[in-house]
């Protein structure tokens, strides 16, 4: 039988779905995984990414954050993180994850504060609001559809990431994949191609899933702008 | 000599040891080797991918939407799932971790490149035309040049993103300096080897990157000297 045959017949399997372990479970492991992890994220990079926009400073940083989060490979945090206070178990998985959640957050943060209009922001300022006022209802605004574009530049690589929390045992669909590649080719095989259409399923959905939220979060006159921003955003994380 | 990363760290598994480095310095260059035989080789062969398929989209414009969205959909699939694909069909051999970076490497290039070639100035697209230039001459002599920063750029991310992705290659037994990773954590924990593992991939990925950027201004003198 051929491999795709053995995939099919595996995930025609209603014990593979349901067993302690089965795709249901992890499933949600995955997804209680990369939520947590873009949480996270979200919780440092958003408010240092805004206000290093707001006052125009630490660009380099952000780059510099891009770059070096770049090169380092995703197996060595996950293999250094349980061995550090952090502990084995599910937080230092979740914050492996996180760390790879940050560069996009962060430069489509700054980029977002940073390409509004500075007349907006001149006229905030001459209207006498303080600082903090023109980041919250003046940048901040202008800001979101660059964070949308973040969010899921980020979630997509979080959930993508995700599935090699199985080497260090953490769970997720990943597990799926390395189970059957214990099981040798021959006889994984099937389960090997199964669990990589599960995860790059899961992936791709939660792509799409969120290119329909980032349009609706972004306000109608902000939507023709999008496309351009969206493309200096990636540049941003790309560093180019 | 040790240092303590961690109150959990007993003097007996320090994070970084000379004497790890020293007595495995064997294992430690055939990994370094292997790892940076695999990116060299990926990176080579996705670029000589790459740079034509820029080329074409960038000569018949229709291609560049379709070119952009299909490598758009592949780099959203995860490295593991990849591998999962390609691993039942070529099997569990360094062919299979090179043809998994060789396609992303492939995609990052190929953004890059188009973008390096959409920016050459119309300006000079038309005098090139204006002075004679044939279709080929003007993308060798007029069109890839003005799009080489582009091009480095591109090489220069595939360059590090490919270091760090073929540690995922341990899937398969073939992971380079991240078979040592992932071995020192399967062998209780040894963090000397992890950590060291961990560094010398880091470090390859920086000497790639910055000889890259040198070759990069060598081949683009006026850069820099505009920028000087």
């Amino acid at each position: 039988m051929s491999v795709i045959g053995q995939a099919i017949v595996w995930l025609n399997d209603p014990l593979n779905w349901t067993n302690p372990g089965g795709i249901l479970d992890r499933l949600g492991e995955h997804l209680v995984l990369s939520a947590a992890a873009v949480a996270l994220g979200c919780l440092v990079a958003w408010p240092i990414g805004l206000w290093l926009g707001h006052t125009g400073r630490g660009g380099g940083l952000v780059v510099m954050v891009a770059n070096v989060t770049l090169a380092v490979p995703t197996l060595a945090l996950l293999t250094i993180l349980p061995l550090t206070f952090l502990g084995f178990g599910r937080p230092s998985v979740i914050v492996a994850l996180a760390v790879f959640a940050v560069p996009p957050l962060l430069a489509n943060a700054y980029t977002g504060v940073r390409q509004a209009d500075p007349e907006a922001r001149d006229a905030a300022r001459g209207m006498g609001l303080s600082g903090w006022q023109v980041l919250r209802r003046v940048e901040l605004p202008l800001a979101v559809p660059y964070l949308a574009a973040g969010f899921r530049t980020a979630a997509v690589q979080v959930v993508a990431t995700a599935a090699l929390a199985s080497f260090v045992n953490g769970g997720g669909l990943g597990q799926i994949i390395r189970a059957g590649f214990g099981l040798d080719i021959a006889a994984g095989g099937g389960q090997i191609l199964a669990g990589g259409v599960l995860v790059a399923g899961l992936a791709v959905l939660v792509e799409i899933v969120l290119a329909l939220v980032e349009r609706l979060v972004t306000p109608r006159p902000l939507r023709a702008a999008r496309r351009g921003a969206n493309r200096r955003a990636a540049d941003a994380v790309t560093g180019g | 000599m040790s240092f303590r990363l961690s109150y959990r760290a007993d003097p007996g598994n320090p994070w970084f040891s000379w004497q790890y480095v020293r007595d495995n310095s064997d294992t430690l260059l055939a990994a370094l080797r292997e790892h940076t035989w695999l990116t060299a080789r990926a990176v080579l062969i996705a670029a000589l991918i790459a740079v034509p398929l820029a080329v074409a989209a960038y000569w018949f414009r229709p291609l560049a939407g379709p070119i952009l969205a299909i490598t758009g959909v592949f780099y959203t699939i995860p490295s593991l799932a990849l591998f999962a694909f390609i691993a039942p069909y070529l099997g569990i051999g360094a062919v299979t971790v090179l043809s998994v970076v060789v396609l992303y490497a492939l995609l990052v290039i190929v953004r890059n490149a188009i973008a390096g070639l959409t920016q050459v100035p119309p300006e000079v697209r038309e005098a090139a035309e204006g002075m004679g230039y044939g279709r080929w001459a003007r993308l060798f002599r007029i069109d890839l040049p003005l799009a080489l920063p582009g091009i480095l750029t591109g090489l220069r991310l595939a360059t590090v993103s490919t270091v760090a992705l073929v540690t995922v290659g341990v899937v398969i037994g073939r992971g380079g300096l991240g078979q040592l990773i992932f071995a020192g954590f399967q062998n209780n924990f040894y963090k000397a080897q992890i950590m060291t593992g961990t560094l010398l991939c880091v470090l390859l990925a920086l000497v790639l990157d910055l000889a890259l950027a040198g070759v990069g201004r060598l081949l683009t003198p006026w850069l820099a000297r505009r920028s000087s």
